[in-house]
């Protein structure tokens, strides 16, 4: 047996072809448009890990400026919503009616201002301006477009997963064994694509509740049917294929035959798929933050900045909507650029 | 003819018991007990006691599933739980105010993308086609939430050419009215997407050999692209719209909560808010009996536009 394998790996230093990734990568170094987006991509990524483990944007609850502090590059101007705050919290000049005989908090009111006094409250320095702008409570626009970007990019990414796995698993089962397998397998493709997908979400947005998780199992769940049917037409097409027949003549194993055997051969169509859907419920997750069914209200993504955003700019306040929509801009753009190289760096018979 | 309608219609049995099966179980496990559910909205102990009686909610889940297969099957989902108006009733009332919106869009739609799409094609490789593709990929980037944003604020608020938001009783009113702005919209951010998926369609029949052909033989441009190409290209512009069309009845949801529509997607999402789980089960069910059919339908009409189609 060793002798066999000394053998092959002799054979296989002999004619080293460079495989399907290493061709890929070839491929894609020559398209300009593709690496320029892999750079804009890698940079988001290396942002949201930052952004992730607190070295940017860490302080992005910091009420740092006035209430809708203007972008630093339109300066100082009258902003009349911070004024009119300010206004409320200073007047305590007027006098309150003495109401201390029917209130029955009444007598611990002097024990309560004690303690009061010995807490010192740190009143910030509020700046006027911020570098891109303050929301309502004065927190930085940039600060929160990063952080945003973490937990819109986090969910894409992860929920993307998610279904690109149930979709594999579920289409290799379908497309290698067939039979009744393959037809249960296809009723529930049937029955999952049956309902119009928005209502999908929506029957499992009611039962599931709110976060994080909650939207990525929500999206991963709904979203597998495009990879399934891709990834059943593969492995019909390659489960009669010479190179599976002979693995099953050395004794491999079904699970060695679908994942080892097969698995890296339609790879590239799982990579595509996954990238697809990564755009697919970035969207989706703004969508469902916006509407109150997607992250949490202590957390910040797109979806809840463009929310915000909507009654800010009934008063002129555009600022988080654009950094919002920028942020999300550039990010989508990219990686949408990103899968079409990859599926030419991986599919040359396309081109 | 006949005997492939009811094959079809057969077939749709299986999966229609399992869109039944999965809205059931999903409910079931994962929605809670409904009288929880309810006692924070409903502090009224006998109505809860109703409603868990009206579910079956003291008997084993098969009965249940009976008791939920009846109400599809008679069309009679109750009452919804906070409004107490009847389910079927929902449909009736706000299914017009969906569709006096949505079926603009999707006309438009097509009537812009198609000819944009030829266009496009027609001029591929030039600096015409690229900067509209271009374009096209920038637009698909941004969120269909900031051009709603957007766009309401400087037509509805800032030039005031439209109501901002708002519906009447009258349907002249509503389509002529309040109807516009939102269609302009939903088709001004469907255009972009739809226009790159059919520039594809209409470059795969240009390269076909009989569009070579018909050049060859001295036809006018006009002819060979109207004739031939988009008669050809209709058949995968066709299949688009059919996988579309379902989405219309609740597809305008972040329109209809936008532009504050009583429209059946705005429904959904607030019986989602609320909990409301009759609306969204009955929602849920009958509009994927209503997708099978129109895929149905789709199928059919196929025959009809390509004789090549062969229905087995």
């Amino acid at each position: 047996m060793s002798a066999v394998l000394e053998r092959e790996g002799a054979a296989q230093a002999e004619a080293r072809s460079p495989g399907v990734w290493a061709a890929a990568w070839l491929r894609l170094k020559e398209d300009p448009v593709g690496l320029a987006a892999l750079a804009v991509v890698l940079a988001f990524l290396t942002l949201i890990l930052a952004s992730a483990v607190g070295l940017t944007a860490a302080d992005w609850q910091l009420e740092k400026g006035v209430p809708y502090a203007f972008p630093r590059f339109i300066g100082e101007r009258e902003n009349i919503e911070a004024q009119s705050m300010a206004g409320m919290s200073i007047d305590k000049s007027r006098k309150a009616i003495d109401i201390s005989d029917v209130d029955p908090l009444a007598p611990r009111y002097r024990e309560w201002a004690e303690r009061t006094a010995k807490l010192s409250l740190i009143e910030p320095q509020r700046l006027e301006t911020l570098f891109a702008g303050g929301d309502r409570w004065g927190r930085d626009v940039l600060a929160k477009a990063i952080k945003g970007s973490q937990v819109s990019i986090f969910v894409g990414v992860f929920a993307a997963l998610v279904a690109t796995l149930i979709g594999t698993v579920f289409g290799a089962l379908s497309g290698y064994f067939g039979r009744w397998i393959g037809d249960g397998l296809e009723w529930i493709y049937n029955v999952f694509t049956a309902i119009p997908t928005i209502l999908l979400i929506f029957a499992f947005a009611a039962v599931f509740g709110r976060g994080i998780g909650t939207v990525i199992l929500i999206l991963g769940l709904t979203g597998w049917t495009g990879t399934y049917r891709l990834v059943r037409a593969e492995y019909l097409k390659h489960v009669s294929r010479e190179y599976v027949r002979a693995a099953h003549a050395i004794g491999a194993s079904h699970a060695s035959r679908i994942f080892v055997h097969i698995l890296p051969n339609v790879s590239h169509v799982v990579l595509v798929q996954l990238s697809l859907l990564v755009v697919a419920f970035i969207k989706a997750e703004v969508i469902l933050s916006f509407l109150g069914l997607g992250v949490p209200i202590e957390m910040v993504s797109w979806g809840t900045m463009l929310g915000e955003a909507q009654n800010e700019l009934i008063i002129g306040k555009w600022w988080q909507l654009a950094a919002a929509t920028v942020f999300m801009a550039i990010f989508v753009t990219a990686f949408s650029l990103l899968t079409d190289a990859l599926r030419d760096a991986l599919d040359p018979r396309l081109r | 003819m006949a005997a492939y309608l009811v094959r079809r219609l057969w077939q749709m049995i299986p999966t229609l018991a399992g869109v039944v099966l999965l809205i059931f179980f999903l409910f079931k496990f994962f929605g809670g007990d409904p009288a929880e559910i309810l006692a924070g909205q409903i502090s009224d102990k006998q109505q809860i006691e109703s409603i868990r009686q009206q579910l079956g909610l003291d008997q084993p889940w098969w009965v249940q599933l009976w008791i939920f297969v009846k109400q599809i099957l008679t069309f009679d989902f109750g009452q919804s739980w906070m409004t107490k108006e009847k389910v079927s009733a929902l449909f009736a009332t706000r299914l017009p105010a969906t569709l006096t919106v949505m079926i603009p869009i999707l006309l438009l739609d097509v009537f812009l993308a198609v000819p944009l799409a030829m266009l496009v094609a027609y001029v591929r490789g030039s600096l015409t086609d690229r900067a509209i593709v271009a374009v096209c990929v920038l637009a698909m980037s941004v969120s269909f939430l900031v051009y709603i944003i957007f766009g309401q604020y400087v037509f509805g608020f800032l030039l005031g050419w439209f109501p901002v938001q708002g519906w009447s009783d009258h349907f002249a009113t509503n389509l002529l009215k309040y109807a516009p702005l939102p269609v302009i919209l939903a088709v001004f951010v469907g255009l972009a997407p739809q226009t790159r998926l059919y520039r594809t369609f209409f470059l795969d029949e240009i390269n076909h050999d009989y569009v070579r052909t018909a050049r060859a033989k001295g036809l006018d441009e006009r002819v060979v692209m109207f004739k031939h190409v988009l008669r050809n290209a209709m058949i995968p512009v066709l299949t688009n719209v059919s996988v579309q069309l379902p989405s219309i009845f609740v597809g305008s949801f972040l329109i209809e909560v936008f532009f504050s529509i009583p429209g059946l997607g705005r429904e959904v999402l607030l019986a989602v808010n609320r909990s409301d789980y009759p609306v969204i089960q009955a929602v849920t069910i009958y509009l994927a009996v209503l997708t099978m059919l129109i895929n149905l339908g789709a199928d059919l009409l196929y025959r009809l536009v390509d004789p090549r189609v062969v229905l087995r």
